[in-house]
């Protein structure tokens, strides 16, 4: 369904900071997968995510999705068929609009934007519901402005925002990661709700190894810019966070090795 | 002292509309855009030589407002397009426009004195209304009908702005000058948004300039200088005064402060020690201090907040170790 073939990218090209971010990613999601990816800091995870969403732009290589050449389709577009939910509990919503208007601005992703109202009762009711699966309440605060809502809350209504009109691929970056371990279990259990309900292909990165194992069928683990280990569903039932860690450590050492050899 | 109120009441609503051009652009896009003091020429320029070419002021009127969007959308295309910086994009285009609008005129100042203007004809209008009510009501001042219409045009145009903000686009509109990141990801073209919102803002504050230009009877070359502070100044005196939590709210505040203004400055003017001259100085200090005033409360009472909350934590934590 969404295809990376080759993807490559390099950030300060020519200059001391240069960094190679992609170094040839090659990924072949299929319909209804949930894959986890995990790595260090730097290994190129965040870049991959943003090279789907279209807000960075590949050096070489391209993004196929259902079969159409994405690779040069701007970021807007390319937003029909993606949702996102991002670190920052901050970046997904608008803070000075009301939770209802935030949620009117969702649906206008797959529906054009129009001079029609934003919010009709019909829809007003639509998003009572929708808010309701959440179950914190704020389908009862539908007037009030996201910016007075806590982190944990917003996280929750981004993910909502991100998942209620069925996008063709859900892209989380590590959106757990910065709310307390509570908040975080709390959106995290979500998260896996809409996924089921609304079946959602993902691609979730995260931190957390046990997260990465518990959820969904596929794992992928990125370091430099490459996938240098990849789990099935099978493979996947019978890790543990020692074993990932051997293998992490394993490649470090061949990685490590080569440089001192080369 | 009444005709100054009077007066003060009938350029403030006109020049309400420009404040809520600026509101748009200011509040709305988050983008401080100073095309604002060369677009206000330019529609006071063209209603100008469309009147005095012998069209309808009306009709003058309505293309001067489309002028303004115009304008506006280049500012947009050259921040959105050409990437470069919003205050300097309004910068190269207040300058362009400043020889635009001379192109335009063709000289400094045309005035309009022994037109036919949009407050001619009003005026002629409410003395025959007043002459068939003359039998109930006493007859009105002369000056009534600037205020009526124009407070008729002003409310039309709150509606119309309040409804707009609340469409689809709208929304997606206000989301932009709120987290431009999100609301890309919610499948908006942002750059069109921003032209778009950047050409409404300035094709109001060009309407306004049209209005003005008729109700003082000439359109300047300078008419527009510090217009963009004008603007910025009412919307923080409205804001302060009135508050900001809705739009409704916050659209109101932009028309109230722009009256509010105008009587500042009238006041201002009596004192013996202005001279006209010093308008600018007198509209900079207002910002100024509308600007900082207000911070300097909000310090104050989270302090005095803070502090309230700090006694009520001792209370408790005296408590519980009791």
């Amino acid at each position: 369904m969404l295809q990376l073939k080759h993807i490559y990218k390099v950030f300060n090209e020519g200059s001391l900071d240069e960094k190679v971010a992609l170094n040839g990613v090659d990924l072949d999601v299929k319909d209804g997968d949930f894959i986890t990816i995990i790595g260090s800091n730097g290994a190129g995870k965040s870049t991959l995510l943003n090279i789907i969403a279209g807000k960075i732009m590949p050096d070489d290589g391209e993004v196929w999705l259902n079969d159409i050449n994405m690779t040069s389709l701007p970021e807007h577009k390319r937003a029909k068929f993606i949702g996102r939910v991002f670190q920052n509990p901050l970046s997904g919503t608008a803070p000075s609009l009301t939770i209802e208007e935030n949620l009117a601005i969702a649906y206008g992703r797959v529906h054009k934007r129009t001079l029609g109202k934003g919010v009709t009762s019909k829809r007003r009711n639509e998003f009572k519901e929708q808010l309701s699966l959440l179950g914190l309440g704020l389908e009862n605060r539908l007037n009030a402005k996201v910016g007075l809502l806590s982190g944990g809350e917003r996280q929750a209504l981004s993910l909502l925002m991100a998942t209620f009109t069925k996008p063709k691929i859900l892209l989380l970056d590590e959106h757990t990661a910065a709310l307390d371990p509570a908040r975080a279990e709390v959106v995290l259990s979500l998260t896996k709700k809409f996924i089921e309900e609304f079946k959602l292909t993902t691609i979730m990165i995260t931190h957390n190894m046990q997260h990465a194992i518990d959820l969904g069928n596929r794992l992928l683990m990125m370091n430099r810019g490459k996938v240098i280990f990849e789990a099935s569903a099978d493979e996947k039932a019978k890790l543990t966070i020692p074993r990932l860690m051997d293998e992490f450590a394993k490649i470090q050492d061949a990685v490590s090795d080569r440089v001192l050899l080369s | 002292m009444l005709t100054a109120v009077y007066g003060s009441l009938e350029s403030g609503l006109i020049y309400a509309i420009m404040a809520l051009g600026v509101y748009l652009s200011f509040r709305i896009l988050d983008f401080p855009d100073l095309t604002v003091d060369g677009s206000f020429v330019t529609g006071a320029a063209v209603a100008a030589v469309l009147i005095t070419g012998g069209m309808h002021p009306i009709t003058a009127t309505v293309i001067a407002f489309f002028a303004g969007f115009l304008a506006g959308a280049v500012t947009g295309l050259l921040h959105t397009k050409g990437k470069i910086n919003p205050l300097l994009s309004g910068i190269l285009m207040m300058i362009a426009l400043y020889s635009i609008n001379l192109r335009i005129m063709g000289k400094s100042n045309v005035p309009l004195l022994q037109q036919e203007t949009l407050f001619s004809k009003l005026a002629d209008a409410w003395a025959t209304l007043d002459q068939i009510m003359l039998s109930v009501i006493s007859p009105s001042p002369k000056t009534w009908s600037v205020i009526f219409s124009m407070l008729l045009l002003v409310i039309v145009i709150k509606i119309i702005l309040d409804y707009f903000l609340k469409t689809e686009i709208g929304l997606a509109l206000r989301a932009v000058g709120d987290n431009e990141e999100m609301i890309k990801s919610f499948s908006a073209n942002t750059d069109t948004l921003k032209v778009l919102g950047l050409g409404l803002s300035n094709a109001f504050v060009a309407l306004s300039g049209a209005l003005i230009a008729q109700y003082n009877g000439f359109s300047d070359i300078g008419m527009g200088i510090g217009m963009i502070v004008i603007g910025l100044a009412s919307v923080i005196i409205g804001e302060a005064v009135v508050g900001s939590k809705t739009i409704v709210r916050a659209t109101l505040a932009v028309i109230i402060g722009a009256i509010l203004y105008r009587l500042i400055v009238a006041f201002a003017l009596r004192f013996n020690f202005f001279e006209t001259g010093d308008l600018k100085l007198i509209t900079a200090c207002i910002v100024v201090l509308s600007l900082t005033i207000p911070r300097y409360f909000e310090k104050y009472r989270e302090k005095k907040r803070k502090s309230a909350r700090k006694r009520w934590d001792q209370i408790a934590s005296t408590k519980t170790h009791l």
